[in-house]
């Protein structure tokens, strides 16, 4: 018999080694995410995944299972952190969605209209970052990054490639090219790697496939994240499915 | 006993495309179950000027002129709630996309280097508002009350919106009404 933990007050299974994001979603229980992705190393940096156990906020993917754990998440206390979070977001970068093809298929774009975010509420910061058009295949758009690093262990990880790197601190913080000239053209970025494949927002496009998708067909058209991240679940460190 | 009085509303765009008010008028035959309940002020629809004292307004598009900033002022002074509806109302939008370009060199080159404007000159009538040096979402300038995202919002979604708002609810959009293209 597996050890269990509460979570909203279900009863959530556990194997050994499974975090609780990880045991959540295999046990049917969405917990909106934003940065983690089911086959990378978690590292807790966008904080949508913020749980209380026991009292204290805690990111719930990089939080261990543990026997007895009182987890709550679809709370309204937490829903308006998240909120706030996605808000910062968007005034952060430059997020014009009538004009991204990742529209429709966007994971922030989803958790805004899940957590029926209406408005950025802050002072957009309207950052200047000029995008990367030299490669012939490959078009990288800047404007919209934030900053998840899926993309980075992605291309190191699995590519073994190392195309992506961070360059920067704090506000400065940006997504870089890691070639000499700083150009995509000069990397050996293929379209079949798995950096063009993880993207969560609109960075990281294959060039010519753009708007292929009517509206109403998309992804988050047909039905909200929280039902949809459920798909891919279950969730295991292995990557191993669960029957 | 005296009818109930019907809901002023003054509506405006300002750096807009008048798309979200072609979706006002996408609620269709249902304009005319609003219309028992309201009544138009200032707007496109009605042709009036200057807004008077309005329960709601409702303004599309961004702030990019010293004369968008005086009608957005307007509407605060007189509307008790004023919403924020579409793209540009509520993130600059499309007119926003100039931000990160000097404004000098965008008249510059649209009024004097692009070809086919040979003897073109920079606009500079005193009637013409002043540019701003930046396109800025409504919030950044006054307060603003509800925020109704879309590029346009759906016909669909404005209905619900106002519905529920008039009926005295907390307006909610839910999957399929909140879109932000």
């Amino acid at each position: 018999m597996s050890d269990s933990f509460q979570l909203d007050g279900a009863p959530i299974c556990f194997e050994p080694g499974q975090t609780v994001m990880q045991a959540a979603l295999a046990a049917d229980h969405y917990i909106p995410h934003l940065c983690y992705h089911p086959e990378f190393t978690p590292h807790g940096s966008c904080k949508l995944c913020t749980v209380k156990v026991n009292g204290r906020t805690t990111a719930s993917c990089t939080l261990p299972a543990e026997a007895g754990l009182v987890v709550e998440s679809e709370i309204e206390e937490l829903n308006a952190l998240r909120r706030t979070l996605v808000q910062m977001l968007f005034a952060e970068g430059n997020h014009f969605c009538p004009s991204c093809e990742k529209s429709g298929n966007c994971v922030l774009q989803a958790l805004g209209y899940d957590l029926e975010v209406q408005a950025t509420g802050f002072r957009q910061l309207f950052p200047d970052r000029p995008i990367d058009a030299s490669h012939p295949d490959i078009l990288l758009d800047f404007n919209r990054c934030i900053l998840c690093e899926i993309c980075v262990h992605a291309s190191s990880e699995v590519d073994g490639k190392n195309v992506f790197a961070f360059a920067g601190r704090g506000i400065t913080k940006h997504l870089i090219v890691n070639s000499e000239s700083g150009l995509l053209r000069d990397t050996d970025i293929a379209l079949a790697d798995k950096a063009m494949q993880v993207c969560p927002v609109g960075v990281i496009l294959p060039k010519r496939v753009g708007f292929s998708m009517p509206i109403g067909e998309r992804r988050y058209d047909r039905s909200p994240i929280s039902a949809q991240a459920l798909e891919d679940a279950p969730r295991t460190p292995s990557g191993a499915h669960h029957e | 006993m005296s009818e109930k009085r019907k809901l002023k509303v003054a509506t405006t765009s300002l750096a807009g495309c008048f798309g979200c008010h072609m979706s006002i008028l996408d609620i269709d035959e249902r304009l005319f179950a609003l219309l028992e309940l309201i009544e138009f002020d200032r707007s496109p629809l009605t042709d009036i000027k200057h807004c008077g004292p309005c329960d709601i307004g409702i303004i599309e598009g961004g702030i990019c002129n010293a004369e968008n900033v005086h009608v957005l002022h307007e509407f605060r002074k007189n509307c008790k709630i004023l919403i924020a509806i579409g793209a540009c109302a509520i993130n600059g939008g499309l007119p926003a996309q100039r931000n990160h370009l000097d404004l000098g060199s965008c008249l510059t080159e649209v009024y004097l280097t692009e070809p086919g404007l040979a003897h073109g000159h920079i606009p500079n009538d005193p009637e013409l508002p002043l540019p701003l040096d930046k396109v800025h979402p409504l919030h950044e300038v006054v307060k603003i009350d509800y925020f109704i995202p879309g590029c346009p919002p759906s016909g669909d979604a404005i209905w619900k919106f106002l519905t529920d708002l008039i009926a005295g609810k907390t307006p909610e959009l839910g999957h399929g009404l909140i879109k932000y293209d």
